[in-house]
């Protein structure tokens, strides 16, 4: 009987000892993965904050952390001294267009490399792939000279039209997709006389919806916040798009209006981390979908 | 493929008619990509080799000019030693440092502690944050004197440095910065490690394994695809930098900001040298593709491919 108790004493405390251990473990990565949030996270809490600052609120060497009263007036000076509306309408036409494109050209694209067996593919394939670790610095001169000559600068045509002829990233990604969906559908399709086309649009298209949307998803953020694009093609002020107008403000008021800044970051920011806490479940999805199954 | 005595030839897989059908609706379907890839990426690649031979400023019609572009640019411009050498730094550095924090911060998360998506959410923010706003916000937290960072600092009674507007620390700034937005790549090592079958951590517990044993000899090798994957599509991104440096430094303080990316593009836009910009693109391409075939060489040694 003591022999029992004790023993059942002894497990008792052994038990106890390894929940102790876990529980300090997992204390422990916790404590680094808030720390680490922190630093994560922190940034934009003071790009919030200094939105709201007047000035003698920023140029201080001890930090404010609660803006008091907070300075919504900077957000109405920044929306008024530039043509934020203008820009949210350019970048927002781009977007779009470029979204339409690149969803419509891939998907075609991507249903001949994966539904429809012919001689080459899986190399012509490859050639996508390969392609596409070029850097953009070779095509840049020859495409600005190309656009050029057709009269597209100052036009939103140079940054949209090439998404209407595939995206290899992209058609990537849809062809990935498309190769889970069973055969099956087609063949029976097929069988009952329709064309590739109808199963592209009926059958395969509908039943891509999540990869569809990843593909809409990162297009968009990609060209929301693209720089380089509008630097290269765009210097007429009426057709800034909202990360060219962003550069343009903060050049001309260099080290001065950091609530503006602040302000007008923030403007531009928002709308892209609503989207995200709305979409976070297509997003982890399309960046696993892309990063592992190659 | 078809037959098994001799090699099919391509006029005996493509001769039966409903195979030349095939072909025919291959490439139907893939047409887009066909004319995309002719007139936006096969034609630039072959222009701008032509122009890295002529002396080109887009008033008059380029004029050949030989191996010039490629000589002044080996033995007489500085600035492209600056910049190559500015650019293989930040690369060499922020895309290791990359790799080591976001597969730390992924084997974290992947300890099934609570609220693993909160904690992802938060670490994924940066890295679809649009880059502009992300150079100006971070332009304010380093400024020397009233940046949040060197507050913090000084709170702690540290003089920080002037990041920066110091040659010495300007490039580690930026790859504090690039750091900072790797989210994407902790989603993507995340999932590889939830793919990792769990019986081969039970078996190595039942070999007696410590915890830090099963990462290094289950973990570890089994995440080498995704980290392969990570490096070529970090080391390609970081050769092309271009954003960050035009707007927070402009390539200064002292030209140590001054990348490669940033260099060509002065030279294509604000000089107009078309030619001499197209020899340093067509450098910059044989440069990436040595440093990838290097990585893709060496990963018979390092990439473990499952089963």
């Amino acid at each position: 009987m003591g022999k029992r108790i004790l023993r059942n004493r002894l497990q008792d405390n052994w038990r106890k000892s390894k929940k102790k251990k876990i529980f300090i473990h997992k204390s422990l990565i916790h404590l680094a993965l808030i720390s680490i949030s922190v630093i994560f996270i922190f940034p934009f809490y003071w790009l919030v904050s200094t939105s709201l600052k007047s000035n003698e609120q920023i140029f201080t060497f001890s930090p404010v952390w609660i803006p008091n009263p907070p300075q919504w007036v900077n957000y109405i000076k920044a929306w008024t001294f530039v043509p934020f509306a203008t820009y949210l309408k350019n970048t927002l036409i781009i977007c779009t267009s470029i979204v339409i494109g690149t969803v419509l050209s891939c998907s075609l694209v991507a249903y001949g490399f994966s539904r429809i067996k012919w001689v080459g593919r899986d190399t012509v394939f490859m050639l996508v792939l390969v392609v596409m670790m070029i850097p953009f610095q070779v095509r840049m001169i020859p495409l600005f000279i190309v656009f050029r000559s057709l009269g597209w600068l100052n036009t939103f045509l140079p940054l949209i039209v090439p998404t209407y002829f595939g995206v290899a990233f992209y058609i990537f990604l849809l062809r990935q997709f498309f190769l889970t969906i069973p055969f099956e559908f087609s063949d029976a399709a097929r069988v009952d006389g329709a064309s590739d086309f109808w199963i592209w649009s009926r059958v395969i298209l509908p039943l891509s919806k999540p990869a569809i949307a990843t593909t809409a998803l990162f297009q968009w953020i990609d060209q929301w916040q693209d720089f380089m694009g509008p630097l290269i093609y765009i210097n007429d002020p009426k057709k800034f798009t909202l990360s060219l107008g962003l550069q343009q403000f903060q050049s001309q008021h260099l080290g001065v209006e950091w609530g503006l800044l602040m302000a007008a970051s923030t403007i531009m920011v928002l709308p892209i981390i609503v989207l995200f806490f709305f979409t976070q479940k297509t997003f982890i999805q399309g960046i696993t979908m892309s990063g592992l199954k190659g | 493929m078809l037959k098994r005595n001799r090699k099919p030839g391509l006029k005996d897989l493509i001769s039966s008619s409903k195979e030349r059908r095939n072909l025919k609706l291959g490439l139907i379907f893939i047409s887009p990509w066909i004319i995309g890839f002719s007139m936006f990426i096969l034609y630039p690649i072959f222009a701008s080799l032509y122009y890295s031979f002529t002396d080109y400023t887009m008033i008059s019609a380029p004029k050949w000019i030989g191996l010039s572009n490629y000589t002044k640019l080996f033995f007489r411009d500085e600035y492209f030693r600056i910049s190559l050498y500015n650019t293989l730094y930040y690369t060499l550095f922020s895309v290791p440092l990359g790799i080591v924090f976001s597969v730390a911060i992924a084997l974290l998360l992947n300890t099934k502690v609570e609220g693993m998506p909160v904690y992802r959410t938060i670490y994924f923010l940066p890295s679809i944050t649009p880059v502009v706003a992300i150079s100006i916000l971070w332009m304010w937290l380093l400024n020397p004197q009233y940046g949040l960072v060197n507050s913090i600092l000084r709170l702690i009674g540290i003089e920080g440095p002037g990041w920066l507007t110091d040659p010495a620390w300007a490039k580690p700034s930026l790859i504090m910065m690039s750091i900072w937005g790797t989210g994407r790549a902790i989603v993507i090592y995340l999932a590889g490690l939830q793919d990792i079958p769990q019986e081969l951590y039970e078996a190595a517990e039942i070999d007696g394994a410590s915890s830090l044993e099963k990462v290094r000899r289950i973990t570890l090798p089994l995440l080498t695809p995704s980290i392969f994957f990570n490096s070529i599509i970090g080391m390609i991104g970081a050769f092309q930098t271009f954003t960050q440096a035009y707007i927070m430094t402009g390539g200064g303080p002292l030209n140590s900001t001054l990348f490669y990316g940033l260099y060509l593009y002065r030279n294509a836009f604000n000089y107009f040298s078309m030619g001499y910009a197209s020899a340093l693109a067509w450098i910059l391409f044989v440069i990436v593709f040595l440093c990838s075939l290097l990585v893709f060489k060496s990963s018979g040694r390092w990439v473990h491919y499952g089963q």
